[in-house]
């Protein structure tokens, strides 16, 4: 083995240069491949984290008015959920795994605690709504179904929202005034969506008595048990016709309610997303071939300028195999070290873009949700690899061809 | 047995060059025995060097037989004739033919790497040869760092190292000055003491004149085929090669 690299090592010594310039091509490509995939798996990651907060099978459903006359109802009429949609919902559709309607306080209710005060958005919801929209929870507990039915006055408040009101303090069990009521603190959360967000959860029911709700749903959200696109279309459409029916609208009036399948858009992006990094491989993979060509031209080159050197190894006793494997593995010797070195570039360039951007995370969440976490992870780095040992084997392969033809006789005689 | 080690017998090549096909070998008869020292004579296009490339494997045969140490060599993969020129030849050119970015040892211990001999092993052993051959300091030297005479030294050294039964010589002295020819003919006839059938390709008489048998070959056949009465087989400066 040591035998063997030493061969390598006494023939490329000779042209230093030379393996370096060949070898650059290679180690640039794969460096090009790098930074193409990661910056693909960068802009998917960005994707993904806009995705993170929601359950990427939710349906989001809004209500609004009519746009089409039906059964002798005028159009702009105004479509108003109420507790009996979310139990009609519950009840007829399968395949939902979590159901929950929200209703909002909006500005008529500011969060006082002590001397400190704010306007926030409260929205009034079910304990199920923590498997649609995703939250992480920082201390005690998200909105349970006690509080549905005991109609507790309890809220879980999002981190800026205590930061604001308690400033150091332990808001867990503290009472805050919602609206001049007061509401017991039972958990704090982290919101994945917006870490900046200020939101504040009341049960809903307490929210439709405390402040004069009735029974009324600003919307519905749905988390399904399906991961499949066809399903969930079909869920939304049950969705529609159940609605339709009870409201007495058109199943095709597109103004009545609307409808946002998560999942429906998450695979939509995936496949933009799938699209490009396909294409990031074929561009990598084309910008390699130009590598492998250079490798290979120079081989050929090495090999006719050796053609001697060949003819002498033949006359003692080499057999061409051993000639083939010569150059082969020469060839492969350059691309991998090349490639090496190109992969471990690519790899630091991507990781110094990545820190950059941390940084600038930092105080702008913006930047993650466009490109977020642009590295190559260990398949790419394995494939790459694959790929540059197949390149060193291909670059070789017509050189190789060439040499174990060489006839010693021939060369022998070739001053 | 007979303790021929090359026997040719009817020997037929010609080259096909496009329309053309010229008959270089017309039928050559030959029988080298063990231990022989033979020159082969003949002008430029008489057939001598393609004789020796037969001989050598390094070509193929058209018609008739060759007999290596017994053993008919015919149209081989190249990869088998690899091995019996590994096994059995030992080759010396007229342009030495050393491998330029090897030093003289490494160059030596070549036909040992390709019988996979470790590195140590067989880079003590070309030190072995080059000492024999008074070349031991100059082991580490490349061969652009070399004279002529000493180049052909390590070429004999590395026709050596793998104990061949025959040693093919094309020209051994034709890029030598008198003095170092005188050299390297004493090494071979030295050589040849040992037991090593040697034939040697020329066209200086002088050396001919050198050898026990003398072959002339003209147009593709053999013209002569006589002992050299003069051959003195005593080697001037004593037995520095093992027996075999």
């Amino acid at each position: 083995m040591i035998d063997y690299l030493e061969e390598i090592f006494s023939t490329l010594k000779q042209n230093k240069l030379r393996a370096i310039m060949t070898g650059f091509s290679v180690a640039w490509g794969i460096f090009m491949l790098l930074l193409l995939l990661g910056s693909g798996k960068g802009l998917q990651n960005g994707m993904e984290y806009n995705f993170r907060g929601s359950s990427t099978n939710a349906i989001w459903i809004h209500s609004g008015e009519t746009g089409e006359s039906y059964e002798g109802l005028g159009k702009g009429r105004r479509i108003q959920f109420t507790n009996e949609d979310y139990d009609m919902l519950k009840r007829e559709l399968s395949g939902i795994k979590n159901i929950s309607g929200r209703m909002y306080l909006r500005s008529s209710a500011p969060l006082t605690y002590k001397n400190e005060f704010g306007i926030y958005s409260i929205t009034g919801v079910m304990p199920e709504f923590n498997g649609i929209e995703v939250f992480d929870m920082q201390q005690g507990r998200f909105i349970n179904r006690l509080d549905i039915d005991n109609y507790r006055k309890v809220i879980v408040l999002s981190q800026p929202i205590v930061d604001v009101l308690f400033k150091d303090e332990d808001p867990m069990g503290k009472y805050i005034k919602a609206g001049g009521v007061p509401f017991q603190v039972v958990g704090t959360f982290y919101d994945y969506q917006n870490r900046d967000a200020r939101r504040a959860f009341i049960p809903i029911s307490t929210g439709q008595r405390v402040f004069g709700g009735a029974n009324r749903l600003a919307n519905l959200a749905i988390a399904t048990s399906s991961a499949s696109v066809e399903e969930n279309k079909q869920i939304e459409s049950e969705i529609r016709s159940l609605l339709a029916r009870r409201h007495r609208f058109s199943e095709t009036d597109d103004r009545a309610i609307f409808i946002w399948n998560t999942l429906e858009h998450f695979r939509q992006a995936q496949g933009v997303f799938a699209a490009i990094r396909m294409f990031v491989w074929v561009i990598g993979i084309m910008t390699i071939i130009a590598g492998i060509v250079g490798v290979s031209n120079i081989m050929i080159i090495l090999v006719k300028e050796r053609t001697r050197e060949i003819g002498i190894r033949k006359s003692i006793g080499a057999t061409p195999w051993s000639v083939i494997r010569l150059v082969l593995s020469e060839s492969v010797f350059i691309t991998a070290v090349a490639g090496f070195f190109g992969l471990l570039f690519g790899m630091g360039v991507l990781h110094l873009a990545n820190m950059v951007l941390m940084g600038i995370a930092e105080n702008n969440d913006m930047v993650n949700r466009m490109f977020y976490n642009p590295s190559a992870d260990f398949g790419v780095a394995v494939s790459a690899t694959l790929i540059l040992i197949a390149a060193g084997l291909i670059a070789g392969f017509i050189p190789a061809r060439k040499a174990a033809a060489i006839k010693p006789i021939e060369a022998l005689h070739d001053e | 047995m007979d303790n021929s080690i090359i026997r040719v017998e009817t020997l037929h090549k010609s080259y096909v060059n496009g329309s053309n096909a010229l008959h270089v070998l017309k039928g050559v008869d030959l029988d080298i025995r063990q231990g022989e020292m033979v020159s082969i004579m003949g002008s430029s296009g008489s057939g001598k060097s393609t004789l020796l490339n037969i001989i050598g494997i390094l070509d193929n045969y058209d018609a008739g037989a060759y007999y290596l140490d017994g053993i008919k060599i015919e149209k081989m993969s190249e990869t088998r004739a690899a091995r019996f020129r590994n096994k059995y030849i030992g080759f010396v050119f007229q342009s030495f033919n050393l491998i330029s970015f090897k030093n003289a040892m490494e160059n030596v211990a070549l036909p040992l790497y390709y019988q996979k001999v470790s590195r140590k092993k067989r880079n003590m052993i070309a030190l072995e040869y080059l000492e024999k051959l008074g070349l031991r300091e100059w082991a580490h030297h490349l061969p652009s760092e070399l004279s002529g005479g000493q180049k052909q030294r390590v070429a004999i050294a590395r026709s050596l190292i793998s104990k061949p039964k025959v040693i093919l010589a094309d020209e051994p002295t034709g890029a030598l000055d008198s003095v170092t020819s005188t050299e390297v003919m004493e090494i071979l006839k030295e050589v040849n003491a040992t037991g090593i059938s040697i034939i040697i390709v020329t066209h200086e008489n002088e050396i001919a004149a050198q050898t026990q048998r003398i072959i002339r070959l003209r147009d593709g056949i053999i013209e002569s085929n006589e002992v050299n009465h003069n051959f003195s087989n005593e080697v001037s400066a004593g037995v520095l090669l093992e027996q075999r």
